[in-house]
């Protein structure tokens, strides 16, 4: 073979990894890919970050992932190694996260054998992954590898599993470079249809209430496209609110920005998108939490939608105007166009919008009843934020009420700052992203903001934490239940709290200990000062436990099958409204 | 919201690669479709190219969620609504197995006849008609034979193609 380079197939992964830039792999060793363990000892550009389960290697890499803009990589095991890793997968599936999953596999000739450690990795995560391969000949390897790169992170960017078994990695071949491989048929449209743009802009300048409402895609954009959004939206003069995978797309601190929208998000926000003539979605996609009830969502608006994945347009919601394109691509002409036609604002009719909006936000939609002697968990969040506001501070959450008032009550300026499980509302997530993100900034603060109920479900990652020296922050509002469940049941189920108290939780600051971090504790308000100091200061790991009010509830909050307009405020709301029929079956 | 059942066929082309059919079946049973029909053949050995006819029902917003959710299938590189891209012919190959001895035996085979549907195998008391037609035609013919001692039948599913000189 001229022209081409032979290597050993474990060789030739460490070396489409480098080619491929990547500087670290999340992953936990087995059987079956024990070949590229062995040539990963030999070698010092990539480095491994040996996680204390496979769910985690993959969230770890998620995290990195989306604190970098780079493919977050993930080696695991056959078998088990694989169908531990389905669930962050999955995460990664729905939100858009680009990462490459190399799985080990038994031997060719073994396959369909019931091996031991055999999985038909390939139909798992079929329905869990953008794409994924079995690589069944030598010939195959390097260019499914530089594949399983370009389709991760091309178009919508998505989980990729490259399934490699071990006699493919013991046997030579020829290697091919990045350069060497294009994909025969996958070519995502990024350019927008410039007739489109020019009607997006007929439309906007038209509008008596317009509202940007933006998503994750102009997160995964790039940098830019929350540059080019900013720039837009002062442009016009629109407001904008954000879903909880776009936060940091624009600043939060803006007066044009009028929060987060959706189940708990703020009232002015979602009244905004209720009211609105003209909706310019970018890069969201009409999520249930967004909408909730489909048929009275945003009743009288005109609505634009830009994704850059044409099934996002149109799936959940009819729009009148459907924009296939990458978000940078599209802001960039949306801007041209704007500039071009030297356009302005309806600017009376959007000053009567303001107004409108102005009146809805003094309606002060996240007050909260202090207390002298218990900690709210809001009071809690909003001492935190005041701490880390002007630090190089990234947080990361698990899921639940902890989760709805870290998006409400921490401000973000910059995109790639906060990582959630959005749409596969994942517990566990949070501590292993955290330690995703230090990797990638080992200089920065990264905070897991958690319930105690979701840190429980990868605590063991501590040991990672410890291990590589990360020095990840646990805030941790300890309630001691589920508080969305409890939440829920008390709103839908009559207060009937089934299974949702835990009993017998662990000592964290013990926990924390045990692990070789720091512990500390915060039961009073006049605490929470001082243990967010110590948790700053103090190097390495930090586990906080902050008891919070068992009994608070996250508000606003839009309950499931009912419209933006018909939120509830706070606990005085509850008894008016009661939950249809129709809302007690979604989730 | 538009609530109209439409029958769509489509034609997808595909990489001929491991498990492209289970993607194609995994879309349609993961997000709930229906699947009247499916076919599916290599058409193209040099490229390894597969082509997939599939007969679905869906209101037309459902009928456009399958047809971008399979185009943003990685190995598929085209897809073909040819129910609204202008005049098609669509063609299915049944094998029809009737027995019986007697007037329903000339009866059955008078039908055939008709129906221009070729005898390829008998023995004294049994038939097995080919057939190719519409889906409509093959029903008919199924129907009329099944007093006639109908026993077995084996249908391929629609395959289709678009009229004129123009390829997919």
């Amino acid at each position: 073979m001229t022209g081409h380079t032979e290597m050993l197939g474990a060789t030739m992964v460490l070396k489409a990894l480098a080619d491929q830039g990547v500087d670290v792999v999340f992953g936990y060793p087995g059987g079956a890919v024990l070949p590229i363990y062995d040539e990963l000892f030999k070698q010092n550009r990539v480095r491994h970050i040996l996680v204390r389960h496979e769910q985690a290697a993959v969230h770890a890499a998620e995290g990195y992932a989306r604190s970098t803009g780079k493919v977050g990589v993930v080696l695991v095991t056959s078998g088990p190694g694989a169908t531990n890793a389905v669930t962050g997968l999955t995460d990664a599936l729905m939100d858009s996260i680009p990462i490459v999953c190399l799985t080990g596999q038994v031997p060719t000739h073994l396959i369909g054998n019931d091996a031991f450690q055999e999985a038909d990795t390939t139909g798992i995560t079929r329905p869990c992954t953008k794409h994924n391969y079995l690589v069944k000949r030598i010939e195959d390897l390097s260019r499914t590898l530089h594949e399983a790169f370009y389709v991760a992170r091309s178009g919508r960017p998505g989980p990729v599993v490259v399934d490699l078994p071990k006699d493919v990695q013991q046997t030579r071949g020829p290697y091919l470079g990045p350069e060497q491989v294009e994909h025969r048929s996958y070519r995502p449209q990024t350019e927008p249809d410039p007739a489109k743009i020019a009607e997006a802009v007929d439309m906007m300048m038209a509008a008596k209430r317009p509202l940007f409402y933006c998503g994750g895609g102009v997160v995964n954009s790039g940098r830019k496209a929350s540059e080019l959004l900013t720039r837009l939206v002062h442009m016009t003069g629109f407001p904008c609110t954000l879903t909880l995978m776009g936060l940091g797309a624009f600043p939060a601190s803006d007066k044009q920005f009028l929060g987060m929208l959706g189940m708990h998000g703020t009232y002015e926000a979602n009244l905004a998108m209720h009211g609105c003539d003209v909706m310019i979605n970018i890069g969201a996609r009409f999520d249930d939490r967004v909408t909730g009830k489909i048929a009275a969502f945003s009743p009288g608006s005109k609505k634009i939608h830009v994704d850059i994945d044409p099934s996002s347009i149109n799936k959940n919601v009819r729009v009148d105007l459907g924009i296939v394109g990458d978000a940078t691509s599209v802001l960039e002409a949306l801007i041209a166009e704007w500039k071009r036609r030297d356009a302005r604002a309806d600017g009376k009719a959007l000053d009567r919008w303001w107004r409108q909006i102005e009146e809805w936000r003094a309606r002060d939609c996240l007050r909260y009843q202090q207390s002298e002697t218990l900690i709210k968990p809001q009071y809690a969040l909003q001492r935190l934020y005041d701490a880390i506001k002007d630090r190089d501070a990234y947080v990361t959450t698990e899921v639940g009420q902890h989760q709805m008032w870290a998006a409400q009550f921490l401000k973000f300026e910059q995109p790639h700052r906060w990582m959630t499980s959005g749409g596969l509302g994942t517990m566990g997530y949070g501590l292993p992203a955290a330690i995703g993100v230090q990797i990638a900034h080992p200089e920065s603060l990264v905070i897991d903001v958690a319930g105690e109920a979701s840190i429980l479900m990868n605590i063991q990652e501590l040991s990672t934490a410890r291990q590589f020296n990360l020095p990840v922050k646990l805030f941790i509002l300890n309630n001691q239940w589920m508080g969305m469940v409890r939440q829920w049941q008390e709103l839908l189920h009559g207060g009937r709290y089934s299974e949702s108290y835990t009993a017998s939780l662990p000592d964290f600051v013990k926990l924390a200990e045990a692990f070789g971090a720091t512990g500390l504790r915060a039961t009073k308000p006049q605490d929470v000062d001082g243990v967010i100091a110590r948790m700053i200061e103090t190097k390495g790991p930090v586990v906080v436990d902050v008891c919070v009010d068992q009994k608070e509830n996250c508000f606003p909050m839009i309950p499931s099958g009912a419209a933006h307009n018909e939120m509830l405020l706070g606990p005085g709301d509850e008894a008016k409204k009661p939950i249809s029929e129709e809302g007690m079956v979604l989730v | 919201m538009e609530t109209r059942i439409e029958r769509h066929t489509i034609c997808v082309l595909v990489d001929n690669e491991a498990g492209v059919l289970a993607r194609v079946i995994g879309l349609f049973s993961g997000r709930g479709y229906n699947i009247e029909s499916l076919t599916v053949a290599e058409v193209e050995k040099s490229q390894r190219l597969s082509r997939i006819t599939v007969v679905t029902t869906g209101t037309p917003m459902i009928i456009e969620q399958i047809k971008a959710q399979l185009s943003r299938l990685v190995p598929v590189h085209k897809v073909s609504d040819l129910t609204i891209e202008g005049p098609h012919l669509e063609r299915e190959l049944a094998l029809v197995k009737v027995a019986g001895t007697g007037e329903k035996r000339v009866e059955s085979l008078r039908i055939a006849d008709i129906f221009r549907a070729r005898v390829v195998d008998w023995t004294i008391e049994s038939f097995v008609f080919e057939m190719t037609g519409s889906t409509e035609k093959l029903d008919a013919f199924i129907n009329l034979m099944q007093p006639l001692g109908l026993v077995d039948v084996s249908r391929t599913g629609v395959v289709a193609i678009a009229r004129g000189p123009e390829p997919l």
